[in-house]
């Protein structure tokens, strides 16, 4: 395999499927960890959860890994948006897109927009934290950072825009990924579509419920 | 030869107007009367056409050959969809009882790149032809024609491949596609060779140089919207797809210097 792979338009595919699913393994790890506040015993089990993410030499190289994956799928987003503009140079007076796909299918570039800048905020409200703590050789309480952003309604609102964002964003991805890397049979298609399907609802739902459940004060 | 239930229509029809590929289009609104919702909607373009020939001006420019709906000539985009609101038919298969009375219908050419305007309606489609000169093709020595089962074809093999087959080369999945993606087309040519064995020398070759000819000519990318799958006239689907990304992905791998 050559440069002219990645080149080719299926090349591109490969690299934003592979690039997708491996941000899907991510969304697991991140909607584990973060259901420990769940135990609701004042954040202990959630912390002890926080400090070995923060502090296991795996997780730090992964860490790299993560945003490597990020930085890859945005950008080759951008590539291929861009080509894809350049495709239809005149645009049509009328289209009916709803006729043949669904609007999130064909929204994935804003949906990722909105994620990216769900991303500046969300990293600024607790990895930069983190970080600082860290730095600090601290002991970083991640629990009452988390409840101190979710006390502010208006930190809660992003949160749930960015959580819808994702869902929709997932609803396409999760079975397009498989679709791009030629993953596709009769007999299994079927069962990857649905489970993309109850994945993006499952975790979005877990996803959306904490700012929700700490801004009520049921966790405390 | 009515329907028994043929009506006529007025209509007001906002048509794509472009001299050639090198100056800009505008849309010409014209007034239509008493058309027979019995007509086709190539026959209400001929009926158009005869009346601006009649008045000394230039008719519109349409493709069209067969008119029962093989041939993949014809390729209007009606009203935002490409050979109009129903599925599973081309423009030429499309009947004028499926619009209503004062409906105003908006029809541009097919708007891709790769499909350059040659005059109105008509688009350059030529790029189709030098994907498939690219790798569409098995070769074969001369000489008689083999006994029809000398290669035993499994039914399910040869089901996909004919129904990759009936792909007419319309066009309608760039036209539809968001991105401008040819990637339904391509599929059905590289799946139905792929598929049998008289496809088989010259399979990884023949993916790796299609995709090669169908970038080089500035088709867009594909992103899964399925789009092109529910407006095809033929009803290609988007396993085709899957199975030519598996294929390159395959060929790539395996085959050196690619």
């Amino acid at each position: 395999m050559s440069k002219g792979f990645f080149k080719s338009s299926i090349g591109k595919k490969v690299i934003m499927g592979l690039t997708g699913l491996f941000l899907v393994s991510f969304l697991v790890v991140h909607v584990g960890i973060n259901s420990l506040i769940y135990a609701n015993d004042n954040g202990e089990t959630f912390n002890a959860g926080a400090h070995f993410m923060a502090h296991n030499p795996l997780i730090r190289v992964m860490e790299i890994v993560l945003f490597a994956g990020l930085i890859l799928h945005a950008v080759q987003a951008i590539i291929l948006t861009m080509e894809n503009k350049k495709a239809r140079p005149v645009a049509y007076a009328m289209t009916n897109g709803a006729a043949n796909s669904s609007w999130y299918s064909r929204s994935m570039a804003l949906l990722g927009i909105l994620l990216l800048m769900f991303l500046v905020v969300h990293l600024g409200n607790f990895w930069v934290p983190t970080k600082q703590a860290l730095m600090a050789n601290e002991e970083h309480n991640t629990f009452e950072n988390l409840k101190v952003v979710f006390s502010q309604w208006y930190f809660v609102v992003i949160y749930l825009i960015g959580v819808f964002a994702l869902c929709y964003h997932l609803l396409h991805g999760f079975q397009s990924a498989f679709q791009s890397l030629g993953l596709n049979h009769k007999k299994y298609t079927p069962t990857i579509k649905k489970i993309g399907i109850w994945f993006s609802i499952i975790v979005c739902l877990l996803f959306a419920s904490m700012p929700v459940t700490m801004f009520l004060g049921i966790i405390k | 030869m009515g329907s028994g239930n043929e009506q006529f229509l007025n209509l007001t029809l906002k048509v794509w107007r472009q001299k050639n590929s090198k100056t800009a289009g505008t849309f010409e609104t014209h007034q239509l009367t008493g058309i027979s919702t019995d007509m086709s909607f190539l026959e209400m373009f001929d009926v158009l056409n005869e009346k601006l020939i009649h008045e000394g001006k230039d008719p519109i420019a349409f493709d069209h050959d067969c008119r029962e709906g093989i041939c993949g000539m014809c390729s209007m985009f009606i009203n935002g969809r490409p050979h109009g609101p129903k599925q599973g038919i081309t423009t030429c298969q499309l009947h004028m009882r499926s619009f209503k009375n004062g409906d105003t219908i908006i029809v541009e050419p097919w708007r891709s790149a790769a499909f350059p305007v040659i005059k109105d309606l008509s688009v350059d489609r030529t790029a189709f032809d030098r994907i498939i000169s690219s790798g569409g093709y098995v070769s074969v020595n001369t000489g008689n024609a083999q006994d029809a089962n000398n290669i035993l074809i499994p039914k399910s093999a040869a089901d996909e491949a004919f129904a990759a087959a009936a792909c007419i080369g319309c066009g309608a999945c760039v036209a539809t596609c968001k991105n401008g993606s040819a990637m339904l087309f391509v599929s059905a040519k590289v799946s139905q060779l792929a598929l049998l064995p008289q496809g088989q020398a010259e399979r990884k070759e023949r993916v790796l140089n299609m995709i090669a000819q169908m970038d080089a000519e500035g088709f867009g990318n594909c992103t899964n919207t399925g789009a092109c799958e529910a407006e095809c006239p033929k009803g290609i689907s988007i396993e085709n797809i899957a199975r030519m990304n598996r294929e390159f992905i395959g060929a790539s791998l395996t085959t050196p210097n690619k």
